[in-house]
């Protein structure tokens, strides 16, 4: 064993109970790893003292052989999930120093089974990016750099953020950007995140890390910053899909407090860790293959598909025909809702607020203040889509769609298949700032593959399978039938295990 | 459907955002990339579809109609930008 930090959460977690360290030892190497990496800017709020004292408290149960699930093992938390008494501001500057005084019901069951907080991780504003570059609290480094970087030259350039793309610093994905950099760099043995569109796989794929969107209504959204509340859900980030079983588990769970959260039993996943895949059928959607997708995207989808059935998985083709149209519709359907979400952002209640010369005007002015580029832009497409005699032409029709997208998944689940494979991204990480055109819909793209899940409420999870030739990490994606994130999790251990031992990011910055 | 700067004005007045005139050009064409993006939806053929509202078949509950919360003053106003005594100050809406 080298470092603590180097621990997978598994086995932090065995090797708490067996004494080997403590979780003070385990925080302290973590808070010591945290300082260490500011530059990355993942963690918007270091909560230190908060951290020592719920490790102390851990320490307490586990010398007495008690304790839960997580008991003693340090976690980060997404900006978007409230923290009673830690300041929570969604990375707006619309929240201005925002301290909330009630706690999020996921992050409640976290504290509840011994979890120890870190601190709050950067996010896309309102999680509304795909790249982390919209947050308020700028943004945030890959720890992953191509084979050909020079890692003194970008360690420098780590002072300046927003130009750092220059010298080859590369996005960690998002909106979830802070958790996938912290849990890739170490920061942290596991993260919570949220994924409307793809901000759990899209990141967890960009780091080389295992990130699950659950099954819509599977994890509570109390206490979650809305963005769109029929696409939103919370899921983990770890770097191993046995790890972000153990986190789900905590995660989820029905809430009266959230009236689309679903009351059914939450398995004990990690049973579903290295179970064996025999049989399962697997659909691979020919409409997956997209033009001008790069050939080592393809080879590894591929490789994917091998692997599997070497496992004793049977491979077929299958097609999700209205495919295409997912990423429109949600473009749509998203916006719509954030425009009616985000419409609680007036400066009365909270936040920060701007004076106009009446109350329109302190609205106007405290929104124009207060809300970055995107999350205005979105606002305006929602509002746009909404407003009268375009309801119907817009946000109907994508309603509609999307009930067709949902009866794809439904029939190939219906005609046996198990699971999807795709892979998760286009693309590997690319350069901070490479995106920042002046057409938005190129940085959409980037979740074409991922966006179709939401849109169906379905479980999926992104894995670690590969390395670009650049040196730079490849996900694939498993798409499961609803409450069915076992199976995904047998899957993922399989494509993991398969993929054998990857490299993981040198410490540079 | 794409929008004109009166559309882009009229649209930020109703999302209660303020924009400047420099700003409704650039808008505009933003406005206009998306829509020309979802302008796709329209080739398909979605007579009949239901639209979908939502995506797990649970019927919504419903509970007893009692108080859960309140009574908290201090923790509600705990984030006021301005406030007086137990209330939220905001400019004058009725002369």
């Amino acid at each position: 064993m080298s470092e603590l930090t180097d621990l997978t959460l598994a086995e932090a977690r065995d090797g708490l109970k067996a004494k080997k360290f403590t979780s003070a030892e385990l925080t302290d190497a973590h808070i010591d790893a945290v300082e260490a990496a500011r530059g990355l800017n993942a963690y918007i709020l270091e909560t230190p003292e908060k951290a020592r004292e719920m490790a102390f408290a851990s320490d307490v149960k586990l010398a007495k052989g008690e304790g839960g699930a997580l008991e003693g093992i340090p976690l980060g938390i997404k900006d978007l999930f409230a923290t009673e008494g830690f300041r929570t501001t969604a990375c707006s500057r619309i929240l201005g120093d925002f301290i909330p005084t009630y706690e999020s019901t996921v992050t409640t069951q976290l504290w509840r089974d011994g979890a120890v907080m870190l601190g709050k991780l950067n996010n896309d504003e309102f999680a509304m990016g795909s790249s982390n570059e919209t947050s308020a609290y700028g943004a945030v480094a890959n720890p992953w750099l191509a084979g050909n970087t020079d890692k003194v030259t970008a360690k420098s350039a780590l002072s300046d953020l927003a130009t750092a793309g220059g010298a080859g610093v590369l996005v960690p994905g998002g909106s979830s950007g802070g958790s996938s950099s912290a849990v890739a760099a170490r920061l942290c043995l596991g993260a919570t995140g949220t994924d409307t569109g793809g901000s759990i796989r899209q990141p967890a794929a960009f780091t080389g890390i295992v990130g699950i969107k659950p099954t819509y209504g599977r994890c509570s959204r109390w206490g979650i910053v809305a963005f769109a509340s029929s696409l939103d859900q919370a899921g983990p980030f770890a770097r191993t899909v046995k790890d972000t079983a153990i986190l789900l588990r905590s995660m989820a769970g029905h809430d009266p407090k959230d009236s689309t959260s679903v009351n059914v039993p939450v398995p004990d996943y990690e049973v579903a860790v290295g179970r064996s895949v025999k049989g399962l059928r697997i659909g691979v959607p020919k409409e997956y293959r997209v033009e001008g997708m790069p050939a080592e995207i393809e080879k590894l989808w591929h490789q994917g598909a091998e692997w599997l059935k070497a496992a004793g998985a049977e491979i077929v083709e299958i097609s999700l025909p209205h495919t295409k149209y997912a990423l429109p519709a949600y473009y749509i359907v998203a916006p719509a809702e954030a425009s009616s979400n985000l419409a609680r952002y007036d400066g009365v209640r909270y936040g920060a607020r701007v004076p106009g010369k009446d109350i329109t005007a302190m609205y106007e002015n405290t929104r124009a203040a207060g809300f970055g580029s995107e999350v205005k832009r979105r606002i305006m497409i929602g509002t746009y889509v909404l407003s009268a005699g375009y309801y119907d032409a817009y946000y109907v029709r994508a309603q509609k769609v999307r009930t067709l997208i949902k009866r794809d998944f439904d029939n190939v689940f219906a005609a046996g298949v198990d699971a999807v494979l795709t892979p998760t991204t286009p693309s590997a990480a690319f350069a901070i700032g490479s995106k920042a055109s002046t057409d938005p819909v190129e940085m959409y793209l980037n979740d074409i593959f991922t966006v179709t899940v939401n849109m169906a409420g379905l479980p999926g999870i992104s894995v670690p399978a590969g390395m670009s030739s650049e040196n730079l990490p490849l996900g694939l994606q498993l798409i499961g039938r609803p409450f069915d994130e076992e199976t995904l999790f047998a899957l993922g251990a399989a494509i993991e295990s398969s993929a054998g031992s990857l490299p993981k990011a040198e410490k540079w910055w | 459907m794409a929008v004109d700067e009166a559309t882009v004005r009229r649209v930020a007045k109703l999302a209660r955002i303020a924009v400047s005139e420099d700003d409704v050009p650039h808008l505009k064409g933003e406005l206009n990339a998306i829509l020309a993006f979802v302008e796709e939806l329209s080739e398909l053929d979605v007579e009949g579809v239901e639209p979908l509202t939502s995506v797990t078949p649970i019927k919504i509950p419903m509970r007893e109609d009692k108080v859960t919360a309140g009574g908290e003053p201090e923790k509600v106003l705990s984030n006021a930008p301005i406030r007086e005594g137990d209330f939220y100050v905001v400019p004058k809406v009725v002369e």
